[in-house]
């Protein structure tokens, strides 16, 4: 059976079963009723976007393997079509999403400081490089699509040696993954018109810690997405 | 109400396991459902019924019913598999007739290249083998009296093998959904005595055997011009393999391994000749994907198996 | 103090505040975040299209009366299996339990004041509704004919029809699972009261987290599955196309390594539902509880492993055939120990034949025949006769409805008193149960020999030797017609006119029947501890005879 624990009704006799809340009143405010402090929600919040992110994995996992197994089915003609990506583009993608990552990562450590200054700058920093990836993986589009390599009725490479299976996970993959960016950048927004309303602060600063996660998973992708697509045949 | 017929060895064993299936699942629901009665009425709130103690360590209670649960799973996983793998075995000597499916239409082509629509004739007590194909979307040659189906893919040769013991008239259903008449791409597979069945050949007889008909593919679609299959004034300048004899020889392949030459490897290597190039041959054979209509195909595949490694026609280039 | 004065004291307390009357106007309900509003929401949205995908079922099978179809044209009888599987299957089952019992519930059973993140629940129910919307105006501007399943290349490339539209309305819905999942993860592993160890949670919510697990880890690739399809449809890429160097069986298992776990998310909410409404109704501990939950959290492991079965004609390897039939007798064997420990817990015990009991009966003698006839279809020698025909949709419908429907009437007779503060009228819960059991054997038992006969399923005409049992089953849907149309009469009626109903109607244990039906806003006042383990009736031999 369960004892009910006498306390006062409401807010304050919930919380006296559990840990005493020892956060300001601003901190208080981000505390959903549920939780019994700012601790706690901010290790469920962690855990739950870890599960997002593992959803994430399954979701790509998928196109990873339907990858996998056209490139053992038609070797040649996958190496084949993957020498017709641009490479330089490729490569200086990686570096700026790296270099994106590793702001972010610079501006939470900003954030554990207090120093919203500066993370309000890696935030900007970082967004203005996902921009310039976004940007630059526009353009490398729009020239495959010139030089015929969508897969369709004017695809330039042999169709049935593999090679529009690749350039069509080629346009699948990046286009999930660009999509993903665009989410990425509206959060990195959205943390950044948090920062300026002063919102966080070392005592709580979870959703900066969230998108950054996050953003760090869709780096991640494009990591093991580049060789695949560019170096591969190469 | 319609009853089904069995008309092969293979649809009686089936049938055994699916009685010994009911069988089996009847005793357990009689157990279940009877339990679930019994304790009902007696254990019923108000029945007065000193309850005792109930048991206290039920460990071996799980255990036990776990583990005769597994035993007799397995048994029955086993006992359908080993149907499952006779029923896939090439078969001895088999009559290999040709089967195209399509919206919504079955083709069927037997080997003297007699052509029938929605209907199969096959002599009784012979091994037949089906070479399954579909022209456009995946459909399903189904033969509940043989209780048999396989689903007929485009772009691939799937066989089935079939020896009916039975002289009569079964059903062919389509069993894979594909589309507006799906219910209507129905047939019948008629068995026959085998005289009757040479009898019937005659009076359907097509003017071109397929292997006839093969060769004409041969030479129009410019196969001659590469492999030398035996012809007089057939030489060309690209090296390519010979293909005398080659239905079932094992042919080695440029990864190292060594495949059997089937009707599917032949089937596969017109349309995907870059999947398994031949050792020591460059991989410049053209792929015949959406020139070869999958009838045509038929056809030359029936061409090759016929190549005897003995005839060799005066003129050729030794390979 | 009298019987008489408690209970309208009692009365008194229900009138005042609880979760529905707090606040009243259309925004506080549409911009909720209270989990038990949002059950309420689903459970509004999910009704609907049950008897929506209930109207399809209904047309075709009273087109199925005659062998040339009664009704309507083959193209038309197409597009209403396909509408029917699409509906029942995404905007019904997947969600049902869940979203509804299970979103209320699971909060109060933890002696907790809401899910742990209850915007993504809001936000899970939005994505359901524009997915369902989406996927409805697919089906009624022209529908798909393509059947649930999307085979390609018929689906990519002859189909003409609004696929794209459904496609999307599928992959939002997805995404409306994904979050409920995650939320209810989450909150079983946060949110449990002091004292809450694991071996102390009741069971349903054991198997609404092995539910959750399937729902988090299989629906992606279902996503990706729709969105290579997508993209095929549009650009004919070649995805699928063998002349372009695709594999259309590629497609089938990338759709059936989601949709084959997406059944086991379907029934194992519906296990749940029975470990409560048995305990409580045999007024006895659960037999086996650590059994029981195990065997829920091992069914959601090895059901990723056992989709290959679906496919065993369609041109995979002998191999590949021998691997996923051995593990599809081996998913059986966690759902058999369940009935078994069930048995043993009626063994005993004191039954009182209310109606979520009266469900639950008929759930395990539905859900044995439904798990019987699945050996049939997991066993290769016998499937490759059985695939495809009526056979397997008697099999799948036997878990789906017979099992899985029951289960949820049991549970929302079970928690109705809870959810609305309202007893139903006894006498028509256990009529309708009643007929719910006669009018559903009666429509699916003769597919088991419809099937084995031969007649192939999707068929929208037959050979005439097929009608007899085809008019048998049609009567028996008729009969389920109005069976399930019973439940919404008489539980729209106790809304207005059911006595009201105390905090704990049942005398059961458990959290949730520790609050006031229907429970406040908050749901509790303060924070309980547990001591015990959950179930913990009186033992047999510490009762008087009764």
């Amino acid at each position: 059976m369960s004892d009910l624990v006498p306390g006062e009704p409401g807010a304050g006799g919930y919380r006296a079963a559990w840990h005493p809340g020892s956060e300001s009143a601003t901190v208080a405010e981000h505390v959903g009723f549920q939780y019994a402090g700012i601790g706690h929600q901010t290790g469920t919040a962690q855990a739950g976007l870890w599960l997002f992110l593992a959803t994430e994995l399954l979701f790509f996992g998928g196109l990873f393997l339907l990858y996998t197994v056209d490139f053992a089915r038609h070797p040649g003609g996958t190496l084949a079509a993957s020498r017709e990506t641009t490479l330089w583009i490729g490569a200086l993608n990686s570096v700026i999403l790296l270099c994106s990552s590793g702001a972010y990562t610079y501006g939470l450590g900003l954030a554990r400081r207090g120093d919203n200054r500066g993370l309000f700058r890696m935030v900007l920093l970082t967004g203005t490089l996902g921009t310039v990836f976004l940007l630059l993986k526009g353009y490398e589009w729009y020239d495959d699509i010139a030089r015929h390599l969508f897969p369709g009725p004017s695809f330039v490479l042999p169709a049935a040696d593999g090679g529009a299976l690749f350039w069509c996970f080629y346009f699948v993959a990046t286009g999930l993954h660009g999509i993903h960016m665009i989410v990425g950048l509206v959060l990195l927004a959205w943390i950044g018109a948090g920062v300026r309303k002063q919102r966080f602060s070392p005592a709580y600063y979870t959703p900066v810690e969230g998108v950054g996660l996050y953003w760090s998973f869709v780096d991640m992708v494009w990591i093991t997405l580049f060789p695949c697509l560019y170096l591969v045949g190469r | 109400m319609i009853g089904l017929a069995t008309a092969s060895d293979g649809a009686r064993e089936t049938d055994w396991l699916l009685g010994s299936l009911v069988g089996a699942s009847a005793l357990v629901l009689a157990l279940v459902m009877g339990l679930m009665f019994i304790y009902v009425i007696r254990y019923r709130h108000g029945s007065g019924l000193d309850r005792g103690s109930v048991a206290q360590k039920t460990w071996r209670i799980e255990v036990g019913w776990t583990a005769a649960t597994l035993a007799v799973f397995f048994g029955l996983f086993i006992w359908g598999a080993n149907l499952f793998i006779r029923i896939n075995l090439p078969q001895d000597n088999p009559l290999t007739i040709n089967v195209v499916g399509k919206q919504w239409m079955w083709k069927i082509e037997h080997p003297g290249g007699e052509k029938e629509i929605n209907a199969l004739h096959i002599p009784v007590g012979r091994n037949v083998q089906l070479l399954l194909t579909s022209e456009d979307v995946i459909h399903d040659f189904g033969l509940p009296a043989f209780r048999l189906k396989r689903d007929v893919l485009p772009g691939r040769l799937e066989a089935m093998w079939l020896h009916a013991d039975k002289v009569g008239d079964y059903r062919v259903f389509c069993d894979q959904f594909c589309g507006t008449d799906h219910s209507a791409m129905i047939g019948t597979v008629t068995v026959m005595e085998p005289a009757d069945y040479q009898a019937w050949l005659e009076r359907n007889g097509a003017s071109t055997s397929l292997v006839a008909a093969g060769q004409a593919l041969f030479i129009r679609y410019g196969c001659a011009g590469c492999h030398q299959a035996g012809l007089s004034g057939g030489g060309g300048t690209v090296r390519a393999p010979s293909l005398n004899g080659l239905f079932g020889s094992p042919v080695p392949l440029a990864d190292g391994t060594t495949v059997t030459a089937d009707e599917k490897y032949i089937h596969d290597s017109i349309l995907y000749p870059k999947l398994q190039v031949v050792a020591s041959y460059d991989p410049v054979m053209p792929s015949f994907q959406s020139v070869i209509a999958e009838e045509d195909l038929v056809r030359i595949v029936a061409y090759i198996k016929s190549l005897d490694p003995h005839a060799f026609a005066a003129g050729d280039r030794p390979q | 103090m009298s019987t008489t004065t408690e209970r309208s004291l009692l009365t008194l307390q229900q009138r005042a505040d609880s979760y529905l009357t707090d606040e009243r106007t259309i925004w506080s309900w549409l911009l909720t975040t209270d989990h038990k509003r949002i059950a309420l929401l689903y459970f509004a949205s999910i009704t609907a299209f049950f008897f929506l995908g209930g109207a399809a079922a209904a047309v075709m099978r009273l087109n199925l009366v005659t062998p040339e179809g009664l009704l309507v044209e083959h193209e038309m009888y197409n597009r209403l299996f396909t509408m029917h599987g699409v509906i029942m299957v995404w905007f019904f089952l997947v969600p049902a339990i869940p979203v509804t019992l299970g979103n209320f519930i699971t909060p109060l059973m933890l002696g907790a004041r809401d899910l742990a993140f209850p915007r993504v629940n809001l936000t899970s129910w939005y994505l359901f509704m524009v997915g369902g919307v989406t996927a409805l105006t697919g089906l009624a501007a022209g529908g798909v004919d393509t059947a649930w399943t999307f085979y390609t290349p018929l689906s990519t490339g002859y189909s003409h029809g609004w696929m794209m539209l459904v496609c999307l309305g599928i992959i939002l819905s997805g995404y409306s699972s994904i979050a409920t999942g995650l939320n209810f993860i989450v909150t079983i592993h946060r949110l449990r009261p002091p004292g809450m160890t694991w071996y102390r949670l009741p069971l349903f919510l054991w198997s609404l987290y092995a539910t959750s697990v399937i729902y988090v880890l299989a629906t992606p690739v279902l996503t990706m599955a729709m969105i290579l399809l997508m993209f095929e449809r549009f650009f004919h890429v070649g995805l699928f196309d063998p002349a372009l160097g695709g594999d259309p069986v590629m497609f089938q298992h990338l759709f059936w390594f989601y949709s084959h776990p997406a059944v086991y998310i379907m029934i194992l909410p519906g296990f749940g539902v029975v470990s409560e409404v048995i305990t409580a109704f045999s007024r006895k501990g659960i037999f086996g509880y650590k059994f029981i939950a195990w065997s829920s959290v091992s069914i959601a492991v090895i059901s990723f492993f056992v989709w290959g079965h679906h496919m065993f004609v369609a041109g995979t390897s002998i191999y590949s055939g021998i691997a996923f039939s051995l593990l599809s007798f081996m998913v059986s064997v966690p759902s058999a120990i369940k009935v078994f420990n069930w048995l043993a817990t009626l063994h005993k015990g004191f039954i009182r034949f209310n109606a979520p009991m009266l469900y639950i009966l008929g759930f395990i003698g539905l859900f044995t025949i439904g798990g019987l006839t699945g050996l049939f279809v997991a066993s290769l020698g016998t499937d490759v006769h059985l695939h495809d025909t009526y056979f397997v949709v008697a099999h799948f419908h036997y878990i789906m409805v017979g099992a899985m429907v029951s289960a949820f009437f049991a549970g929302l007779h079970y928690w109705w008193p809870k959810i609305t503060g309202k007893m139903y009228p006894e006498i028509w819960g256990q009529i309708a149960a009643a007929t719910i059991f006669f009018g559903f054997n009666m429509t699916f038992a003769p597919q088991f020999i419809l099937g084995y006969l031969g007649m192939p399923r999707r068929y929208a005409s037959y050979d005439p030797g097929y009608q007899v049992l085809n008019v048998v089953s049609s009567l028996g849907a008729a009969v389920l017609a109005v069976a399930y149309l019973m439940p919404l009469i008489y539980l729209t009626w106790s809304l207005f006119a059911g006595k009201n109903a105390p905090s704990n109607p049942w005398d059961a244990t458990g959290l949730e029947w520790q609050t006031q039906s229907p429970p406040r806003t908050e749901n509790f006042a303060f924070t309980p501890v547990i001591t015990g383990p959950p179930y913990n009736y009186p033992r047999p031999e510490q009762r008087q005879h009764v």
